[in-house]
Order: C-alpha cells, then structure tokens, then sequence
C-alpha cells in the first residue's frame, strides 16, 4: 500500500490561493486506509475550506484514484462541479493526483504527501521494507530487503557502522544485515554471503515508467 | 610499487598517519603537516570524513605526491555514483595516487550536510572489484581504459564490532574482491585483536592496526556513545579519569596497542589527531 499523510493545512491554504471554489477528491484504496483521504478525510477537508471562506462544488471517492480510466470516468460523472471550480483538491498519492491531473486540464492541487510503499502493522503504523528498485535479492537474503532496510542500502554484507547489530543511522533500528545474517544461519544457508553481489542494476527501475505485464526485461515472454 | 605496497609485500612493519583536508581553499598548513610526518609509509588523507564537507581529498593526495610524501586516499561510496568514482580514481591515477582504501562511508545525516542525498550506488566491496577492473584495462560497463592505473587497493576492517562472525563475512568478500591490505578502526583491546587476527590470518592479507590517542576521559566517553565500532573499555576510561597527566596515560594506551599490533598484526595506522610531534614516544 502506498502510505500518504496530509500536508499541513498552512501548505494547501498557500497552494490553493486564488481559487475560490474547490471539486474535492478523495480515494478509496489506500488513502482510505491510511486515514489520510477517504470519506471522512475529504468531509473534514470540506469544513475546513468552507471555514476559509472557499465554496465546495462537489465531492467524490474515486475506487482507486491511481487508476486513470476510472478517475476520468468519475470525474466525467461530476462534470458540474468538476467545470464550476477553480482548482480541484486530491485526496490521493502522488500517483492518483496524476491520474486526476491527467483527465482536465482544471488546476489540480495534491493534499497529500506520498511518503513510501508500506508495510501495515495496524492502521496508523507502517513500515517501509520495499523500494520497489526492479532488481529484486530478497531470495538470497532470507526475504529481507537491505536496499530499503539497510541505512546504506549496502549489497554485500553490513557497514563498518553496525554496532551489536543495531544500524548507523539509528541505533533503534536493527541492522537490517544483521537480520539477514540470523535469519540466514536459521536456516542453515550462506544466502547472499556466498557471492559478491554486483552492482546493483539501477536501470531496471524504468524512469520514465511504464510497464507492461507478460515481457520480460529483456523483451522475452514471461512465463505465467 | 607504492612504497606502502612494497613494505607489506617484503614484512616490514608500516606505520601509517592520517591528514584531513582542509574546509577552504587552501591546504599549505595541511601539506607541511604531512611533510613533516617524517618515518611514516604513508599518510591517509580522509574522504569528507564523518560526511563533513570538506577539500576533495583526491586533490590533496595529488599535491602530497607533488611534495614527495606518499599518500593513501581514502574514497567513499557515500558521495558518488559509479561513474564519479571511476572517473575521479583516474585522475587521481594521473595525479600519481597509488594506494587507495575504498570505504562505504559514514551516513550523510551524521555531517555538517545532513539533507544531502547520500549515493551509495556501490557498496565497499563493489568499489574493490570496479578498482581491480580498472587495474585490468577496462571500466566497469567493460570498455576498454586508454592506459590502465596501477593501484593498491586495502579496505577498512573493525575488529572490536560484533558479532564478529557477521563481520568476517564481509572481511572474507573484501578480501575476494581484491583487498590488498587491510586498515582497521581503532581498537583498544588486545583480546579483540588476537580473535580477529585468528579468524583472518588465513585470509593472507595484512593488517594495519588502527591506534588512537586517547587525550581524556571524555574523549573515550564520545567515542564509546557517538563512534560506531570503536569501543574504549571501562577499565581504560577509568585510568583516564584518574590520571593525574590523562594525555600521558593516552600515550600509553597507545603504546601498549602499538605492541599488540608487533605481536599481531603488520603496522599501526596511527591517529593523533593533531598530537602527531608525540609519534616517536608512541612507537619507540
């Protein structure tokens, strides 16, 4: 899940200034999930902009604002309000504000700050494990990722910074290679510390990204 | 041959020192420190150490070459990305720069600069292997170099951190990615290094011991909270504390180490932190 957390209400007041009437949008995966823009949210945000004296033509929880068929089709069923405003608030990740940026060409202004694909152990706690980098080792690291985990993103093994297995960066955290390396012995394999990994391949985290499922990276089929 | 590699290669006990650059433009007081670091092998000169901005390092291992002392350039992970690193180690090659230690590099959050974006596109182990390639004719993408650099390659161990075994794992890749020397952190206790050096002894690799002037109490009190793996025993903070002259007893401790070192290990890698006039009592 992608976990977002509201920009503080002096930000969007800055960022909508001149825009008088606000078509307010929300998303029903994860910023539902995260409490950050789902019904509630965007009610909260609709008595805050009235407070400010601005006027709310309409409202509406896309599915999954990330989805850009299904946020153009629920904007189209808004169009009133959508084409009475000045400026359209997204309740969304980054990715979903794009979606609703892509589909009018009204002045769309982002609530939300997209802060990392996350992990959920209850509702309000997340933690980041994977960066989504496109060059996955968690198979030789005993399912534990050290380019998200580890302070340094290190590939072959712990820093000179690791400290009766606590990280550098912040000694509250576990060494995420101390964690490998445990888990590792459990296990009774040598994992990761059987080879020197390479460098890692930075290009396949295709910037711009666009993906297409069933190719592979070097244009094979894959298999299913 | 370096003069460093060239030492370790025929047994001969090392001593080497360390210079940071300067924060400014000027390094002539950096320089005549070094110049007068006479009966060393070599001096480091750190790579924005602890992520504090500071003179490129390569440029100041460039002039001490220039002044006829031999340098040892410590380049870290943290600041450049593979094509910054390649491309800084042949200059430094052109500038005479023979002995390397490849580093990850402390965090940036700990510097003077903490919202810089720390780079860690190679990791310690990766550096070695794209120095040993370069040493070979050719960069890391394969492409053949113009002229090849001839560098001597070492790499950081700490030998005080645990668990030990989890750092062993990443010695023996180290060493495998073409380690020619190994420089440790600085270590105060002579148990700590006889377990490490029985481990890595069959690694073939030689060890340069780090020994650190210890001036205060509170000074080994900062580095047992704000160091990682250096680690200053209860027992020596103690002595410290109570010692009528503490830069003595620091001299000492260092003494003692310099001996564990002889017994052990094949040199010292002596930081004074700008109490180098006191090498000699240190070493004799």
């Amino acid at each position: 899940m992608i976990i977002s957390e509201p920009k503080s209400r002096a930000d969007l007041d800055r960022s909508l200034e001149g825009a008088g009437r606000i078509f307010l949008v929300g998303c029903g995966a994860c910023a539902t999930a995260c409490r950050s823009g789902g019904e509630e949210q965007v009610f909260e945000t609709q008595e805050w902009l009235l407070e400010t004296g601005r006027q709310v033509t309409g409202s509406v929880v896309i599915d999954e604002a990330c989805h850009i068929p299904r946020a153009g089709r629920d904007l189209r069923l808004h169009r009133s309000g959508v084409e009475e405003a000045d400026a359209l608030l997204v309740l969304a990740c980054g990715a979903g504000v794009q979606s609703i940026s892509a589909s009018t060409d009204k002045r769309v202004v982002g609530g939300l700050n997209s802060l990392f694909l996350g992990n959920i152990r209850r509702i309000g706690s997340y933690e980041e494990k994977c960066l989504l980098c496109g060059d996955c080792i968690l198979n030789e690291t005993a399912g534990i990722c050290p380019v998200t985990t580890c302070g340094k993103g290190l590939l072959n093994g712990p820093c000179g910074g690791m400290e009766e297995g606590r990280c550098e960066v912040d000694r509250e955290q576990d060494c995420a290679w101390h964690l490998i390396y445990e888990r590792l012995r459990r296990q009774n394999r040598q994992g990761v510390f059987g080879r020197l990994v390479p460098p890692k391949q930075w290009s396949r985290r295709r910037k711009p990204g666009r993906h297409r499922l069933g190719k592979d990276r070097d244009g094979d089929v894959a298999p299913r | 041959m370096s003069r460093l590699a060239d030492s370790l290669r025929t047994g001969d006990f090392v001593v080497t020192a360390e210079v940071a650059p300067p924060k400014g433009a000027d390094p002539g007081r950096e320089l005549d420190l070094a110049a007068a670091q006479t009966g060393v092998t070599a001096i480091n000169v750190t790579d924005n150490q602890g992520a504090n901005m500071r003179m490129s390092g390569m440029a100041l291992a460039g002039l001490m070459v220039r002044r006829g002392v031999e340098p040892v350039l410590q380049l870290t992970c943290r600041d450049r990305n593979r094509i910054a690193l390649q491309s800084d180690l042949l200059g430094a090659a052109a500038l005479g720069v023979e002995n390397l230690l490849l580093l990850s590099g402390d965090h940036a959050r700990f510097g003077d600069h903490p919202d810089a974006r720390p780079v860690f596109d190679l990791d310690s182990v990766q550096l070695l292997q794209a120095v040993r390639q370069l040493n070979a004719g050719s960069d890391m993408a394969g492409r053949p170099l113009s002229s090849a650099p001839r560098f001597f390659t070492g790499a950081a161990v700490a030998p005080a951190t645990r668990p030990l075994e989890l750092v062993y794992q990443k010695v023996v890749k180290k060493a495998e990615a073409g380690a020619r020397f190994f420089q440790s952190q600085a270590v105060f206790d002579s148990d700590a290094v006889a377990d490490f050096m029985t481990l890595v002894r069959p690694l073939g690799v030689p060890v340069i011991l780090g020994v650190l002037l210890l001036k205060s109490a509170s000074m080994a009190r900062f580095l047992n909270r704000c160091i990682p793996g250096v680690r200053v025993p209860e027992r020596l903070v103690e002595l410290l504390d109570r010692a009528a002259d503490p830069l003595a007893e620091g001299v000492a401790i260092a003494r003692d180490m310099v001996g564990v070192a002889r017994e052990h290990c094949q040199g010292v890698h002596l930081m004074l932190l700008g109490r180098e006039d006191l090498m000699r009592q240190i070493l004799f």
